[in-house]
């Protein structure tokens, strides 16, 4: 079968699997299976981090992503984010578990300093601790509100991250349901990004997804902006060299080298989450999005007169 | 010495368009440019084709007025949220409704991008960066990194784009510019009222850039948006000088700034 081909068009965002796989919890919809003691990946180094900044920034990088696992959990984590302000702007993936005053503190401080913005993704997947926590675990839900309220204290706006585990039906009443909660907690102006379920890692089994057969093919792909898939302006570094995008993580044919400086290949969209990507553009950027479903080829580019 | 003044996002704000034209005709510049987006959020887009005219206002394309000219069902503004595309939809269907044939076939006419060779600098104007119409550079997400590219790619010294609706300039290594000129469409989240355009000053390769602020009739811009049923938010916005809409494209930055 032939694979649709995606060349890296320009290395925008730089992503970071800081932290490896560790985590410290473990979600029932998590793609790339993270949690405690999982060390399928492990932690990055500063230098490394450094080395690559600097070799993306060369290169003209616009974007840097930080994710894990927990990247909290890295003994030089702030050191990290400190360095690659000055580079570019930072988001950072988060569950909030370890976001104490102290932590949220300095993150205030080195978000003042910066010239380029930070944005701190504050994952939550319920608008109450019952829907939260049956899928991110028990005690979650009142830590990540509390990271919640002590950042946007501090005047930092979290993007409050949620994974859509939900129906269509239910979709508006959940959306209402996390601006309440999150306006109850002190957060005046919530900022909410939902992204898709990807059919990777652990949500396989909690979403009950039998067949991952479905690929793209080249016929998808015509009339379709491919800079809306990752492959095409993003790479992610881990500690066992650089993978194509941060979803593919454990699929050995998405690492294209050791360093970034050899891992401009074309990727072939091998997947059943390419789709997803495909689906829903812009999953993993930071423009903030309430997904309202998968737009057809059809309903996502030059339609006819309103 | 080669002066230019240069705005984008006029939105239909026929009132502001004045103002600005008056105010660069006084300083005397050589050339006025428009990077794009005539129409959106205003009120009577057709009242101002007749203005860019009569003053001779170069114009390129600007997502709106790509839309428009194509026939396309919205305005590839580049919003996600959905209550942003609300918004939005209202006033595309508003301004597509309300411009001329005539017009519409105006801007068929109009280039995506323009270059001017100037006081021995390389000048690229464009609408949202010079790669993709509806991309958004603002101040706080846009490196010297990612900008030095771009200049590199796109062989330019000095490059001048709209689209965000803040303004902002960073100089560059060698001299080089990267201009985001603002809009006279709406003012810029910062509690004030006037909006603004960007005078570029050229002279053996000396580069200065003044950002004027524009004082406008906006009283009666809002009695105009009223009287055509535009959405109280939009009206609001015009009247407070904060952004009430399309909030969530906003890096972290210039969203804390503003009041929503």
């Amino acid at each position: 079968m032939n694979y649709p081909a995606i060349q890296l068009t320009h290395l925008d965002n730089l992503w970071f699997q800081v932290s490896g796989t560790l985590c410290n919890i473990a979600c029932t919809h998590c793609f790339n299976n993270s949690g405690p003691n999982v060390r399928t990946f492990g932690f990055l180094s500063l230098e490394t981090v450094r080395e690559e900044i600097e070799a993306a920034a060369r290169s003209g990088v616009k974007e840097i992503f930080f994710t894990g696992g927990e990247p909290f959990l890295h003994p030089e984590f702030l050191d990290m984010i400190a360095l690659s302000l000055e580079r570019a702007p930072t988001t950072v993936l988060t569950n909030g578990m370890l976001i104490d005053d102290r932590l949220a503190d300095r993150l205030a401080e080195i978000e003042r300093s910066a010239r380029y913005s930070l944005e701190i993704r504050v994952s939550l997947d319920g608008h109450t601790e019952e829907m939260n926590d049956a899928i991110r675990g028990r005690g979650v839900f009142r830590q990540a509100m509390a990271a919640v309220a002590r950042l946007s204290r501090r005047g930092l706006l979290p993007l409050v991250t949620v994974v859509r585990t939900w129906s269509d039906e239910e979709e508006l009443a959940t959306l209402a349901g996390f601006v309440r909660t999150l306006r109850e907690a002190g957060y005046t102006r919530p900022r909410i990004k939902v992204l898709p379920s990807l059919p990777l890692g652990r949500e396989l089994e909690r979403a009950s997804i039998i067949s991952t057969d479905t690929l793209l093919t080249e016929e998808d792909l015509k009339e379709y902006d491919r800079e809306l898939l990752m492959c095409s302006n993003s790479r992610l570094v881990t500690d066992r060299g650089v993978w194509v995008c941060p979803l593919l993580v454990e699929k050995s044919d998405a690492r294209l080298g050791a360093t970034l400086q050899d891992a401009s290949a074309t990727y072939e969209l091998r997947h059943n989450a390419c789709v997803t990507c495909y689906q829903y553009g812009t999953i993993c950027g930071n423009v903030s999005s309430l997904i309202e479903g998968p737009a057809s080829v059809a309903d996502s580019g030059n339609g006819k007169a309103p | 010495m080669t002066r230019l003044a240069l705005f984008g996002g006029i939105y239909n704000n026929y009132r502001a368009l004045e103002a600005a034209l008056e105010d660069a005709r006084r300083r005397k510049v050589d050339a006025v440019y428009c990077l794009g987006d005539l129409g959106a959020f205003g009120p009577y887009p057709d009242r101002v084709y007749p203005l860019l005219r009569s003053h001779e206002v170069q114009c390129i394309q600007g997502n709106y007025d790509n839309s428009l000219a194509g026939g396309l069902a919205d305005c590839q503004c580049g919003y996600t949220d959905p209550r942003d595309n609300h918004f939005a939809r209202i006033s595309y269907s508003y301004t597509f409704k309300n411009t001329s044939e005539e017009n519409k076939a105006w801007l068929r006419t109009l280039p995506m991008s323009l270059r001017l060779e100037t006081g021995g600098r390389r000048v690229l104007l464009c609408h949202g960066s010079p790669r993709k119409i509806n991309e958004f550079l603002w101040e706080s997400t846009s490196p010297d990194s990612f900008l030095e590219y771009l200049l590199a790619e796109f062989d330019a010294d000095i490059i001048c784009v709209t689209h965000t609706g803040i303004k902002w300039h960073r100089t560059l290594a060698g001299g080089r510019h990267f201009i985001n000129v603002g809009v006279l469409g709406r003012p810029e989240n910062d509690g004030n009222i006037p909006v603004w355009y960007a005078v570029l000053a050229i002279e053996d390769g000396r580069v200065e850039v003044e950002f004027v602020p524009v004082p406008y009739d906006w009283q009666g811009l809002a009695a105009d948006m009223r009287a055509e049923s535009l959405p109280e938010e939009f009206i609001e916005t015009v009247t407070t000088g904060w952004w009430t809409t399309c909030l969530e494209v906003l890096p972290h930055k210039e969203r804390a700034r503003g009041r929503f």
